[in-house]
């Protein structure tokens, strides 16, 4: 089964992104900042990350530098999930090595599209 | 990707079938409306959505049922009604690269079919613009500086045609199928909405044009798509487009339908290709092309 590791400080928004992918047949995880994911990552790589950006303790940005720079085994895709919907944050999370880029609001056809064009759906 | 489509689907009305509480013979008004106009039929078990798919029309024209909408249409009061009810009707739900293996068999298939001349593309019933802005994207990213191949789309609805000419799409349309880096390079952010730029929509001839009564237009293609379409046409109006395209696909050329639509009991003026699997060629053109 693949995996899914989703971070948000929101809690509704995980329960939400949850919902998805588990009638997407994903194995789901959460973390509620960056540095939770990060943990969970040197843990147990997931085959994507849904990611958002603002977040305390670690920001979704700080968190993708990391573990892009970390010695995490596998590469996990990371799909950014987030109200920050300019074209400069778009590039700016491409450019630090974001596979996708969800502008929410969402709903089950954007994420199930999204996960198919990074290849796992 | 495409769909013209309509809210609804065959067959035919019932007097019986729900409306919101509208009246037999305005059921059928509307049901022989829209087949006349379009081919397309409205399925009994569904003619409930009639009243969802014309209330926002309601609303504009404040007319509170579907009874007094079709009074209106028949006293001729207000022109251009019937219009907009065939484009309330037909719905042209549609996403980016939809079915992406059929983009990459189009990409290597044109490069087969068009060595010597500059292909030609038909997105038959193109909704509101995804699927040629599709083939456009993909085209210019392949042609660089060269010449991409003639893009022509149509589609019955002027409303949808409308919209696809504008280019324009909200976070959800923008989000369906198309990767972000394509969205980058192609879009520009307006606000929540996202537009296609110039270079792209100039790359596609839009053409209002009914699959059924209306002549393709001129020349012939190497390639026609006609996604999602043929199912909700009746039978006789499902031959007279299976005419039309095979008279406007070039020798060799070949046929896109939808992935739950076949030409297999449809018709004999196509069949399978043998060498572009999930597409369709003309049923002689071994022998076109020997001729």
């Amino acid at each position: 089964m693949k995996t899914c590791l989703v971070v948000d400080d929101s809690k509704v928004i995980r329960k939400v992104a949850r919902h998805i992918l588990e009638t997407l047949d994903f194995q789901v995880s959460e973390a509620c900042d960056g540095r939770e994911a990060l943990d969970a990552c040197n843990a147990s790589p997931p085959d994507v990350i849904l990611l958002d950006w603002n977040m305390p303790v670690m920001s979704g940005m700080d968190f993708l530098r990391a573990l892009r720079e970390s010695n995490v085994p596998t590469r996990p895709k990371v799909v950014f999930c987030t109200t920050e919907n300019g074209m400069a944050y778009i590039r700016a999370a491409i450019e630090a090595g974001a596979d996708e880029y969800v502008m929410k609001p969402f709903d089950r056809d954007t994420i199930e599209s999204k996960l198919q064009i990074v290849g796992l759906a | 990707m495409i769909e013209s489509h309509l809210a609804i689907a065959n067959p035919a009305v019932h007097p019986g079938a729900s409306g919101a509480g509208a009246s037999a013979g305005t059921l059928t008004v509307l049901a022989r409306l829209l087949e006349a106009r379009t081919g397309q039929q409205i399925a009994s078990s569904r003619a409930w959505r009639l009243d969802v798919a014309l209330k926002p029309l309601l609303r504009d024209r404040e007319i509170d049922t579907l009874d007094q909408l079709v009074d209106t249409l028949l006293d001729g009061s207000d022109h251009g009604l019937g219009d907009r009810i065939i484009d309330a009707l037909v719905n042209g739900e549609s996403s980016f690269f939809r079915d992406q293996p059929v983009f990459d068999t189009i990409a290597q298939a044109l490069t087969a079919i068009a060595p010597d001349h500059r292909g030609r593309v038909w997105s038959a019933g193109c909704a509101t613009g995804q699927e040629p802005l599709s083939l456009a994207m993909m085209f210019a990213e392949a042609a660089g500086e060269g010449s991409p191949p003639e893009l022509v789309a149509t589609d019955v609805s002027e409303a949808a045609l409308a919209r696809a000419r504008s280019g324009r799409y909200n976070q959800f349309e923008i989000q369906r199928g198309l990767p972000v880096r394509r969205m980058m390079r192609w879009f520009d952010s307006d606000g929540t909405d996202w537009t296609a730029k110039p270079e792209l929509t100039r790359l596609i001839q839009y053409r209002q044009s009914n699959l059924v009564t209306d002549p393709a237009p001129g020349g012939r293609f190497d390639i026609i798509l006609c996604r999602n379409v043929l199912f909700y046409l009746a039978a006789g109006a499902k031959a007279k487009v299976f005419a039309s395209l095979a008279a406007a696909l070039r020798p060799g050329g070949l046929l896109v339908l939808g992935a739950g639509e076949t030409v297999i009991g449809q018709t004999d003026l196509f069949m399978p290709s043998t060498r572009y699997r999930g597409f369709y060629e003309h049923t002689d053109t071994k022998r076109r092309i020997k001729g």
